[in-house]
C-alpha cells in the first residue's frame, strides 16, 4: 500500500453518504448505498451502466430527491434539495454532456452558474486566468456551438472551479478526450487533490481509475458492492467486481489473405458541406474496406464521425455517385434502401429514433428496416405483411442475441439499451450483409452485452464480409479492429494496421497530429 | 399638416400595436416557451382598456387595466402549459378562442359608442419641426413607449444577467435546471410579461388607433406579431423594422386603393405608369401585399443561418418536466 493511500485513509470526512435510496417505480436505481469521501481524496465511482452512478450523483448535487436515506456534509446532515444548494455547500459537478449552452459564448456559460452577478468582462477575464493557471487554455469569447468537446470540457471544469468548491464531481471525464488531453487532466486532478480537494471520479475505465484514484466504491444494481483500493487490484478483478462473474473477452482469429481479398466498400474522395452551422464538413476522405476485414475508425467526438456514416448510410446523399462504391457498384446517390438493397447494412448510433422506432414492436421494427431486402419473405402480394414470418424472424434474432426482454415482441423503448442495441446489431447481423457499418456499437451498453457485439462483427468480417466501425471507444477498437483510421476534424487518415497501432500513435493523430501515412497492407505497396 | 406626414403619421399608429405584441412574445419565446394566445390576449386587452377607459374617463387608467388583464390572463396559459404540462400550441390556441369569445362577450353593450382616446404628447419646439417633428415628437404616448420597449428588451436579453438567463432557458431547459435556475419560474414571468404587452397592444387599438371597441377588432394582428418575430429571428430591432414594414405597406396600399388616377396626372410618365400598374391589380391582392412584403423582406434578411441558429431558442414549444 503506497504513503499517500494510508494519509487519505486517517483523513477527515468530508461527505458521507448513509442508505441512500431512489426508486423509480418499480425499479430499486440506488439501494441503500453507502459512501465516504475524504478530504483530499481522489474517490473513483466504479461500477457498468445503469449501475446506479448517475443516480447516486444526481442526488448528490440535488437534481434528483432520494426516497430515503441521510448526506452528510463535514459531519452534518443536510437535505441537497436543488443544486443551488449543492453549489452554496461547496459541491461542483462536471457532467458527462449536455450542459452547455451552445448559442451562448464560453463567458456567458460560465456567468450563468456563477450568483455573484459580475459583468461578464470581468468574468470572463477571471475565467481566462485560471485556465491558464492550470494549463487548460480557454478563449472566453468562443461560441460554445464552435467548439470541440475536448474544449466544452475545458469550459465545464474551469466554471466548476470558479465556484470554488470542496468537491468535484466528475462524470466521465475521459470519454470524450484524446490520450493525451485525459492526461492534462489527470494532471489538473492531481493538482486539486494536492489543494486540498476532493474528487468524485465516476468511470468504467479501469486502467484511469487505477492510476489515479485513490480509494473506490463499486456500484452494480443499485448496491454497493465492494471497497476497494483500484492500486492494489487487477483490471480484471475490477472488471469483475463491476459485473459480478467474469467477462468473456472478445477472440480475434487472424486475418490472412487480406492482399487478395476484394474491396466491398470504397470511399473515394467523399467531401460534404456542413450541414449545419455547428457540424463539420467532410473533405475529401478515402477509404477501402475488403472481404473479411474490420477497420475502426477513432476520433474524438465531434470531429465529423456522424456526418461520415450519414454519408455513407445514404442518410445524407452524394452529388458524386462514385464516392461511395458498394461491392463495386456507385452507391452515392442512392438511398438507405437502394444501398441496403446492394448488400450493405448501417447501425446509426442513435438507437431511439434513428436505430429503432421506440414506439413500435421489435417486429414491426425489423419489417421498417428489412421490408425491402427480404421482400419476398416479409411482404405477401398486394403489399399486405406476413406477420407470422416477421414475427419468427425476430425471434430468431432474439435468441441469437440473447435479447432479455418482459414480454414476448415489447416495443422498442421498453428494452434497456443494451438490449435494444443487441437487437438492432442482430437484426442487421441476420441479413448476413457483405458490407456492415456501424456508429458506436456498444456506447451505453454493458461489458456482457459489449463483448457478444464485438465477438459478432469480428465473426461477421472473418465469414466475409467487411466491416467498418466507429467508435469513441479506443479500448474497443484495439479489440476488434485490424486497422484504425483516425477522424480528425473532418478528414481521415489511413489506416493503420493493428499490429502497428499503440495508443499513443492513435491519440496523437485524434489530437490533430498530421496523418503520418502508415502504408495499409497491399495498397501501396 | 401635408399628405405625406399624415400618411407617415397614420403608418406609427398602425404599427405599434404590433411592435408591442411581437417585443412581448419575443420575450415568451425567448425563454422556450410558444404561447399562440396573443390574438386573444390582445382582445382582452383591447375591450379591458375601452371599458375601463369609458367608466372612469381615463384612457391612462384603461392601458393599465389592459396591461394586468393581459397578464392575468397568460397567467391561465402559464399554469396550463407550464405546470400542467399541457401541449403549448394547443393551449395557446385555446387562449386565442377563449379570449375571442370572451371579449365579445364582455364588449357586448360597448359596441357603437364613443370612446376616450389617448391625447397626443406635443413635445414644446420639436414637434413643430417640418415633417419629421409631428411624426417623432408629436405621438401619442404608446408609440414612445413601443419605441422605449424595443431599447429595453433588447438591453435587458444581451446586456443583462437575468436576460442572459432568460436566453439559457430557452436554449437549454434541461442545462438550465441542472444549474440550479427555475426554468419554470422563469418562464411564468416572460409569460406574463408577453400577456401584459399583448393586453397593452389591444389596447392601443381600442384607445388610440381606433377608439371604439368593434367585436374581434383586432382582425389577425396577433397572428402578424407572432409570424413577426420567427421572421425576425428573434431579434428586437429587427421586429421594429419588420412591424414598420408591414404597417407601411398595409397604410400605402390602402392609399393606392383610395386614389384617383386622374390626381396623379402630374406625375412624370414612368412613375405614372407605375402608379397605374399597380392600381390596376385586384384589391385582394393589394390586402395581401403587407403579408407578402414582410414574409420576403424578413425571410431576405434571415438568410444568414448561423445568426439564426444563434438566435432560435432551441427548447422553444417543447415541455419541460424536471426529474425529481
Amino acid at each position: 500500500m503506497g504513503g499517500t493511500v494510508s494519509a487519505h485513509h486517517d483523513a477527515e470526512t468530508l461527505l458521507e453518504v448513509r442508505g441512500l435510496t431512489k426508486i423509480f417505480g418499480t425499479l430499486k436505481a440506488c439501494d441503500n448505498v453507502d459512501l465516504n469521501i475524504a478530504k483530499g481524496e481522489i474517490h473513483a465511482l466504479l461500477g457498468e451502466n445503469g449501475a446506479g452512478k448517475s443516480t447516486l450523483v444526481k442526488m448528490l448535487f440535488g437534481s434528483l430527491e432520494p426516497y430515503s436515506g441521510q448526506i452528510l456534509w463535514q459531519g452534518q446532515p443536510v437535505a441537497i434539495t436543488s443544486p443551488g444548494v449543492a453549489k452554496k455547500l461547496g459541491i461542483g459537478m462536471v457532467f458527462q454532456h449536455f450542459s452547455l449552452f451552445e448559442a451562448l459564448s464560453a463567458a456567458e456559460n460560465i456567468a450563468l452558474s456563477l450568483d455573484d452577478g459580475a459583468p461578464i468582462g470581468q468574468i470572463a477575464a477571471k475565467a481566462r486566468a485560471l485556465s491558464y493557471s492550470y494549463g487548460l487554455p480557454l478563449d472566453p469569447d468562443s461560441l460554445v456551438g464552435d467548439l470541440s468537446v475536448g474544449e466544452r470540457q475545458r469550459i465545464e471544469i474551469i466554471r466548476c472551479l470558479l465556484q470554488t468548491p470542496q468537491l468535484i464531481i466528475l462524470d466521465e471525464p475521459t470519454s470524450v478526450l484524446t490520450p493525451q488531453e485525459a492526461d492534462k487532466l489527470f494532471e489538473t486532478l492531481e493538482r486539486l487533490r494536492a489543494e486540498g480537494k476532493s474528487i468524485l471520479y465516476i468511470s468504467h475505465r479501469l486502467e484511469e481509475v487505477k492510476r489515479i484514484c485513490d480509494r473506490a466504491t463499486v456500484l452494480r444494481h443499485g448496491k454497493v458492492v465492494g471497497h476497494c483500493n483500484p492500486r492494489e487490484e487487477t483490471a480484471a478483478s475490477l472488471a469483475r467486481m463491476m459485473v459480478g462473474s467474469e467477462v468473456k473477452s472478445v477472440v480475434r482469429a487472424p486475418l490472412e489473405g487480406i492482399a487478395q481479398a476484394q474491396t466491398l466498400l470504397e470511399i473515394n474522395g467523399l467531401s460534404r458541406k456542413p450541414a449545419t452551422p455547428f457540424s463539420v464538413p467532410l473533405t475529401n476522405i478515402r477509404l477501402a474496406v475488403r472481404a473479411g476485414e474490420v477497420i475502426g475508425i477513432a476520433g474524438v467526438a465531434g470531429n465529423g464521425q456522424g456526418e461520415f456514416f450519414e454519408a455513407i448510410s445514404g442518410e445524407a446523399r452524394q452529388s458524386d455517385a462514385a464516392a461511395v462504391r458498394i461491392r463495386g457498384k456507385d452507391a452515392g446517390r442512392l438511398d438507405i434502401t437502394g444501398r441496403r438493397l446492394l448488400g450493405a447494412a448501417f447501425v446509426p448510433e442513435e438507437r431511439l429514433g434513428h436505430g429503432a422506432a421506440p414506439r413500435m414492436k421489435l417486429s414491426e421494427n425489423l419489417l421498417l428496416s428489412r421490408h425491402a431486402t427480404d421482400g419476398k419473405a416479409f411482404v405477401g402480394t398486394g403489399g399486405v405483411t406476413k406477420s407470422a414470418s416477421i414475427y419468427n424472424a425476430a425471434q430468431r434474432i432474439i435468441e441469437v442475441m440473447d435479447v432479455r426482454k418482459s414480454a414476448p415482441d415489447p416495443e422498442a423503448a421498453a428494452l434497456s439499451g443494451g438490449n435494444l442495441q443487441k437487437f438492432i446489431v442482430g437484426r442487421e447481423l441476420d441479413r448476413s450483409p457483405a458490407v456492415m457499418v456501424v456508429n458506436q456499437p456498444t456506447w451505453g451498453v454493458d461489458a456482457g452485452a459489449a463483448a457478444h457485439i464485438r465477438q459478432a462483427l469480428i465473426e461477421l468480417a472473418r465469414a466475409g464480409s467487411a466491416v467498418l466501425v466507429i467508435s469513441q471507444d479506443l479500448d474497443e477498437l484495439f479489440e476488434i479492429s485490424d486497422a484504425i483510421a483516425v477522424m480528425h476534424n473532418g478528414t481521415l487518415s489511413a489506416p493503420m494496421p493493428a499490429a502497428e497501432a499503440t495508443l499513443e500513435k492513435i491519440g496523437l493523430l485524434m489530437g490533430g497530429a498530421e496523418p503520418g501515412h502508415a502504408p495499409h497492407e497491399g495498397e501501396a505497396a | 399638416m401635408g399628405m405625406l406626414e399624415a400618411i407617415l403619421l397614420t403608418i406609427a399608429t398602425a404599427s405599434t400595436p404590433l411592435l408591442i405584441a411581437a417585443l412581448g412574445e419575443l420575450v415568451v419565446e425567448r425563454s422556450g416557451v410558444l404561447n399562440l394566445g396573443t390574438e386573444g390576449m390582445m382582445l382582452m386587452g383591447a375591450v379591458t382598456g375601452f371599458g375601463v377607459a369609458l367608466s372612469t374617463g381615463s384612457p391612462w387608467l384603461g392601458a393599465l387595466a389592459a396591461i394586468l388583464v393581459g397578464a392575468v390572463f397568460s397567467l391561465l396559459f402559464g399554469i396550463l402549459a407550464l405546470s400542467f404540462v399541457t401541449n403549448q400550441v394547443a393551449t395557446g390556441l385555446a387562449l386565442t378562442l377563449l379570449g375571442t369569445g370572451f371579449s365579445g362577450m364582455l364588449g357586448v353593450g360597448f359596441v357603437g359608442q364613443p370612446g376616450v382616446r389617448m391625447t397626443n404628447i406635443y413635445i414644446p419646439g420639436l414637434s413643430d419641426l417640418p415633417l419629421v417633428g409631428r411624426l417623432l415628437f408629436g405621438q401619442d404616448p404608446l408609440f414612445y413607449l413601443s419605441i422605449v420597449l424595443v431599447i429595453a428588451v433588447s438591453w435587458f436579453l444581451f446586456r443583462t444577467r437575468a436576460g442572459l438567463t432568460l436566453r439559457a432557458v430557452g436554449d437549454n431547459h434541461g442545462s438550465a435546471h441542472a444549474l440550479g435556475i427555475s426554468v419554470i419560474g422563469i418562464r411564468y414571468l416572460a409569460v406574463m410579461f408577453g400577456g401584459a404587452c399583448a393586453g397593452l397592444a389591444g389596447a392601443q387599438l381600442s384607445l388610440v388607433y381606433t377608439p371604439q371597441w368593434v367585436e374581434n377588432m383586432t382582425a389577425g394582428r396577433g397572428w402578424i406579431a407572432l409570424a413577426l418575430v420567427v421572421f425576425a429571428s428573434w431579434r428586437p430591432w429587427r421586429v421594429l423594422a419588420g412591424a414598420y414594414l408591414f404597417g407601411a405597406i398595409t397604410i400605402a396600399q390602402l392609399h393606392i386603393q383610395a386614389i384617383n388616377l386622374g390626381d396623379l396626372s402630374f406625375l412624370p410618365g414612368p412613375l405614372y405608369a407605375l402608379a397605374a400598374g399597380v392600381k390596376s391589380l385586384p384589391s385582394q391582392f393589394l390586402s395581401a401585399l403587407p403579408y407578402l412584403a414582410t414574409v420576403l423582406v424578413l425571410v431576405l434578411i434571415s438568410r444568414n443561418k448561423r445568426l439564426t441558429m444563434m438566435n432560435t431558442p432551441a427548447s422553444l414549444g417543447s415541455a419541460f418536466v424536471p426529474d425529481r
